[in-house]
């Protein structure tokens, strides 16, 4: 029970940086296809960021973990964001097509990662990830409770830190009212002398950074460094664009969405005794209730829990 | 205006580049912006090629024409390729082209594809070939249906955002794969070996000659379907403008409900050959993705059937191209091909800017970033 | 007293794309604490000219003095650090915000956001000037009235010593105009400048101290309100004194064609939009519709066409087809033996037709379908068709011919994106049993209209977005007017045309009155509406008020029903009035 928390734990952190980042974006009025490229992109610069700092180091045990979590999480937002640069600068500045760009990102940055990747030097990242994934200190000496609450790397708390503070900046201070502003109706937002252009691509460049975390975290801390191709932290992507509408884009309920959805993924895994096709038929859980939250809100039609008005679309200010 | 005395303070002051609403641009020049943009493009790819192999970046030329062309063998699949990447650009055009975002391809795809192994699997030589080819035709085009048309039953009706639930069924029908690949084999390996039977026939002794004219002749249909029905007639009204759908009396669902059959049946028919015609096998992996490439190639062919074919050439050129210059430069694996389409996409995405907007600096008044083009624009 | 000037602005042109020219050279001064008018027609360049001080455009050439200094308006951000504050005709409210969040956007940075202080600073501004508002209020909740208001606090807030208002009064009641003109009046007092942009007359007599006339984007001239009359301005307005002299016939023989009973329609959020509206149209009648801006028009039209899911009521065509053969061209087989049931039908020598020989056996379906298609059975009666519930396409399949040129020209009439030939066909694609469109007849259709009505365009393939209003509009009204109908319906046809497209269209209503065509007028200009129609009648909030014949009807009873006030009270406080 407890590795089925700790684990549930791991992949709804994964979801929840990507679900964060995509809200971030979302309230901005982008629709950003290209998170789940950006994803990757975010594993590729930490992983990166990695082996450069290990690579460095005489031996591996000389890793000092304050160190290795500050430059991979630094590298990994600079390549994530970077990827993010350039769908804000497509999608932003050049007012093209949101969906078609998305779909370019994320083609283009599981590409990257994998190139990347095929040059990053792997060795370091079996130490590294055991550095990284290290739990709290007295996270073991509170026995079962310890280890779920406390027991997961800094990523993890990490993660929840970030949602809560993009809660709390949309809903109680003026630049969160000034971005809901500019997914609202960018055209109100300029009038009133809101920087729109900026805005936006602050929330986009900010959003695939804490994205890009989410897969970084993922090979890192989840699977411990071991690494195959880009295809799963795609996958996780997706499903994080799917959470964004399971919580209504709020990041305080996102916590608890990512959650589920991860125990839905996870709990396949769990279970003992399943042959592989009831593994595979739970494995697809998480999509099916994605659908079903999909069709139910949309039958609803709260006001409050419809995307920010002006998604997906362009703003040109001399539109008429 | 060149009298001010305050022409300095005034020139700090004005915008430095303004962005004007172009009214039309001419075809040709429409053509020349997207050439300029895909030789960038490639160009660019060369460079980066070159940068990371320390090889001439003229040979990524030389190599992208070897790979796609350099052989008949590499012809007959770059042909056969377009043709499948084309099947479902076509399946999925007449959803675009009403607005509706079908991101399910690749799970359309995979489910025609499942439907047509499944009665390869449970029926391959129990019942002639004769009688197995019929029944999995109508099997696969079936499931597509089935999956193109939930979305389009629930944007219906409740307006259910489509894009994030055809994106959803993709891992459903994925999951699908899995599940019964798990059924099929009990080894565990996850790998289904070739089946014996229901394998598509030759025609003039080629493997490849169906395939390519059955989805070349698809496209051509569906140009006709889209310009010339009532039905094309319909879909371009509901997708411009459901109210004026309404207006006039369209049932908006019923066209909805019927235009995803279509798109999904078609997909289901890619499946269908890529299962009985090419494969005969399935994996989860089997869709390749065209299910994304092809939104490319209808967004670039701006939703025409006949442009497509140039376009769905163009991507599956690049990317066969890409396996010799990956050979020739030295690359491990093969996600560079990747990053040069991804590259190719963005300058291309970028040129609708370049056809909807023009640049304006400051001070100089109606010059453009396209100075020339818009002097014989002028001229015209 | 001298007053100062606050804005001036010196030679402003402003063109969209390479041929229209919105404004041309336009010199123009604005005072302190005073309320200016801008008049001038629809399309003069008024809200252009505007924009480009509220930062929404940037002028070709030109310059903008404020406070004597040369200024430079980027965005509406330069705007209000001008003191400059519009609030344009479509609100930039966000729905999903209450007033106050929507107030303070845009505001205070670098100070902390503190929307509780906020709250108290707008109430101390409100009792100022006389406004009432619910900060907590959201958006989607509010009235149009509120929802000015809203804005005006808005530019308040930030602010603005110049005001501009783009037809604010376009959505308000009376009573909600004279609130709006005394907070304007006490804006005034308190130094501050408001330019109101308009095209009403009255108004700009009642308020302005000076009144600035455009035409076709040029600066005819400024005048003292004081120095100068209703008629003056309307002379300067349009050019050449226009009179509406439009010619009305005047009905013959009007015969019953729609009737709506008691229909009833609740809105998206749970209010009615419609209150038990009744009222019948004549053949060969123009029937007016007066009313405010949103008091259900549109959804009138729109629930007679079959747009919408009615809670109550009937609406009935009474088919002009007495002593006029039965044919299947309209009708299916069934249909002919219901009507025959009810004994609307008549062989030719007047024996009742009821499906049955001399002898009371029923006949075959041969023998009546060749009766049928010999001509020899007629209709008594004019046929009378229900039409509660049905789809805009069994309307038409009933062979009902209602013409519909909507509101929403380029939403609902017409697809922008298409050409002039593909949005023909919209009315008549389904035609013919073949799979295939047929483009030939709506092509010469096409051609047809763009000669008779002079639309001016490069050709008949060219997407409709691309026309301007006018020329949008003729090839609508000429599509709806080809389809041959016996009842044409048509929401404000006029609104955005200049005057020889209106009288375009005035015309053209008209021709199809003297043809017997039932023609039902939505409008917004009463002069228009008592020069052109026979009868109006007038809804306010969604119930009907009364309807009054045109030609002896006053205006300011009219005025007194469109806000709320019935025709039956008008008449009791008749004396008193």
């Amino acid at each position: 029970m407890t590795l089925f928390f700790v684990s549930a734990i791991s992949i709804a952190t994964v979801l929840l940086y990507g679900c964060v980042g995509e809200i971030i974006t979302e309230k901005a009025g982008h629709l950003n296809l290209g998170i789940p490229g950006i994803m990757c992109m975010g594993t590729a610069g930490g992983c990166l960021g990695v082996s450069l700092y290990m690579g460095g180091l005489p031996t591996p045990e000389n890793a000092s973990w304050i160190l290795l979590v500050l430059i991979s999480l630094l590298f990994s937002i600079v390549f994530a964001a970077a990827l993010g640069g350039v769908y804000a600068l497509l999608t932003v500045t050049l007012r093209c097509n949101q969906n078609i760009t998305g779909l370019a990102i994320t083609i283009f940055g599981s590409g990257a990662t994998n190139f990347i990747m095929s040059f990053v030097d792997r060795t370091h990242f079996d130490p590294a990830g055991k550095v990284i994934s290290s739990a709290l200190p007295f996270a073991d000496r509170l026995g079962g409770f310890g280890r779920v609450v406390l027991g997961h790397g800094i990523f993890v708390y990490l993660a929840i830190a970030v949602a809560i503070v993009c809660a709390i900046v949309l809903s109680r201070t003026r630049v969160g009212l000034h971005l809901r502003a500019v997914g609202e109706s960018p055209a109100t937002a300029d009038a009133a002398g809101i920087n729109v252009i900026l805005y936006k691509y602050v929330a986009i460049l900010w959003g695939s950074a804490i994205a890009g975390l989410g897969g970084f975290y993922y090979i890192m801390d989840y699977i411990k460094g071991s690494w195959e191709n880009a295809a799963t932290i795609e996958a996780f992507g997706w499903l994080a664009i799917a959470l964004v509408i399971f919580v209504l884009w709020k990041p305080g309920i996102g916590i608890l969405g990512a959650f589920l959805f991860g125990a839905c993924y996870i709990v396949a895994f769990v279970i003992p005794n399943i042959t592989p096709t009831q593994r595979e038929i739970i494995k697809m859980l998480p999509y099916v209730v994605t659908i079903v939250v999909l069709v139910l809100t949309s039958i609803r039609k709260k006001r409050e829990h419809q995307p920010p008005a002006s998604l997906g679309l362009s703003y040109f200010r001399e539109d008429r | 205006m060149e009298t001010q005395p305050k022409k300095q303070d005034r020139v700090k002051k004005e915008p430095l580049i303004r962005l004007v609403k172009r009214d039309a641009l001419a075809k040709k020049k429409v053509v020349l912006i997207y050439a300029i943009a895909i030789v960038a493009s490639l160009v660019l790819s060369a460079l980066i090629c070159a940068l990371f192999s320390s090889k001439n970046p003229l040979s990524f030329f030389g190599a992208l024409f070897e790979g796609a062309f350099g052989s008949p063998r590499r012809i007959w699949l770059l042909l056969q390729d377009t043709a499948l990447l084309l099947g479902v650009a076509v399946a999925l055009v007449p959803a675009f082209k009403m607005k509706f975002w079908n991101l399910g391809g690749n799970g359309q795809i995979l489910v025609g594809g499942l439907a047509a192994i499944s009665c390869m699997y449970y029926l391959g030589g129990k019942i002639s070939d004769a009688l197995l080819i019929p029944l999995m035709i109508v099997a696969s085009i079936l499931a597509g249906a089935v999956w193109g048309v939930l979305p389009a039953i629930f944007k219906a009706f409740f307006d259910t955002n489509e894009s994030l639930f055809t994106l959803m069924l993709n891992y459903i029908a994925t999951g699908l794969v899995s599940m019964f690949i798990t059924i099929w084999v009990k080894s565990g390996s996850g790998i289904l070996e070739p089946l014996k039977y229901g394998n598509f026939p030759g025609l003039f002794g080629s493997p490849y000659l169906l395939t390519i004219l059955v989805f070349f002749i698809l496209a051509a249909l569906m140009y006709v379907y889209l310009r010339y029905t009532k039905h094309g007639y319909e879909i371009s009204v509901v997708g411009d403008s459901p109210n004026t759908a309404k207006y006039i009396g369209i049932d908006v669902k019923r066209v909805i409900i019927r235009t995803m059959i279509i798109s999904g049946a078609l997909a289901g028919v890619v499946g269908l050959f890529l299962a009985g015609g090419i494969h005969h096998t399935i994996s989860t992996a089997s869709a390749n993705n065209m299910g994304f490439t092809a939104i490319m190639a209808t967004w670039l062919a701006a939703f025409n059937p006949l442009v497509m074919m140039g376009t769905c050439f163009f991507i599956i050129f690049i990317s066969r191209g890409m396996v010799e210059v990956r050979a020739d430069f030295g690359f491990t694996n093969d996600s560079i091909a990747n990053i040069v389409i991804g590259l190719v996409y963005f300058c291309v995405i970028a040129c609708s800017f370049f056809i909807t907007y023009r640049v304006v600096f400051r001070k100089t008044g109606a010059k453009t970033l396209e100075s020339d083009e818009k002097k014989g624009e002028n001229a015209v | 007293m001298e007053k100062q000037k606050v804005i001036e602005l010196r030679n402003i042109t402003k063109r969209f794309g390479a041929r229209v020219i919105a404004n041309n050279n336009i010199s123009m001064d604005v005072m302190r604490g005073e309320i200016l008018s801008v008049l001038g027609e629809n399309g003069c360049g008024k809200t252009t000219l505007m924009n480009m001080l509220a930062g929404i455009y940037y002028p070709d050439e030109g310059t903008i003095l404020i406070n004597g200094e040369e200024a430079c308006i980027r965005s509406p951000k330069d705007a209000f650090r001008y003191n400059i504050g519009m609030i344009h005709q479509h609100f930039k409210l966000i729905d999903v915000f209450t007033a106050a969040e929507n107030i303070v956007i845009g505001t205070g940075s670098g100070e902390k956001y503190d929307i509780k202080k906020a709250k108290i600073r707008i109430n101390a501004m409100s009792k100022k000037y006389g406004f009432y508002i619910d900060l907590d209020k959201k958006v989607y909740e509010m009235s149009v009235s509120e929802k000015q208001t809203v804005e005006i606090v808005k530019a308040l807030y930030r602010g603005a010593d110049v005001l501009i208002l783009d037809e604010p009064t376009a959505v308000l009641t009376p009573q909600e105009i004279d609130r709006l003109f005394k907070v304007l009046s006490a804006m005034r007092a308190d130094g501050k400048s408001v330019i109101i942009i308009t095209h009403k007359l009255n108004e700009v007599m009642a308020i302005s101290d000076r009144v600035t006339v455009l035409r076709k984007g040029e600066h005819v001239k400024t005048v003292n309100t004081a120095e100068t009359t209703e008629k003056e301005l309307a002379d300067m307005m349009v050019g050449q004194k226009v009179t509406l002299n439009i010619d009305r016939p005047l009905p013959e023989n009007p015969e019953l064609r729609l009737e709506v009973e008691g229909l009833s329609l609740m809105g998206s959020e749970g209010h009615p939009v419609l209150d038990h509206v009744s009222f019948a149209a004549y053949g060969g009648e123009i029937l007016g519709i007066a009313g405010i801006a949103g008091s259900g028009q549109r959804e009138l039209l729109e629930s007679i066409a079959g747009l919408h899911h009615l809670q109550k009521g009937r609406v009935t065509y009474y088919n002009p087809k007495k002593d006029k053969p039965i044919t299947f061209y309209h009708k299916t087989f069934d249909r002919v033996m219901e009507l025959a049931a009810e004994g609307m039908l008549r062989y030719a020598d007047g024996r009742d037709f009821t499906g049955k020989d001399a002898d009371g056996h029923p006949l075959s379906k041969k023998a009546i379908c060749s009766q049928v298609e010999a001509g020899d059975i007629f209709f008594k009666e004019d046929e009378v068709i229900n039409l509660r519930e049905k789809t805009p396409l069994q309307i038409r399949e009933l062979g009902v011919r209602f013409s519909f040129v909507p509101e929403d020209r380029l939403g609902m009439g017409l697809v922008g994106n298409m050409d002039i030939i593909d949005n023909m066909m919209l009315r008549s694609y389904r035609r013919g049993k073949s799979v295939f469109v047929d483009r030939k007849a709506p092509e010469s259709l096409a051609n047809e209209i763009v000669k008779s009505l002079q639309v001016v365009t490069p050709n008949t393939n060219t997407p409709v977005r691309r026309l301007s209003g006018g020329n949008v509009q003729k090839v609508l009204v000429g599509r709806e007017i080809a389809a041959g109908p016996k009842v044409l319906m048509a929401a404000y046809p006029v609104r955005g045309l200049d005057i020889n497209s209106s009288y375009t269209i005035y015309n053209l209503l008209t021709e199809q009155k003297k043809n017997g065509v039932a023609v039902i007028f939505v409008g917004e200009d009463l002069d228009v509406l008592l020069a052109l129609c026979d009868r109006v009648m007038v809804i306010a909030g969604g119930k009907v008020m009364g309807t009054v014949d045109a030609r002896t009807a006053r205006k300011d009873e009219i005025g007194l029903m469109m806000t709320g006030t019935t025709q039956q009270e008008i008449k009791e406080e008749g004396g008193s009035l």
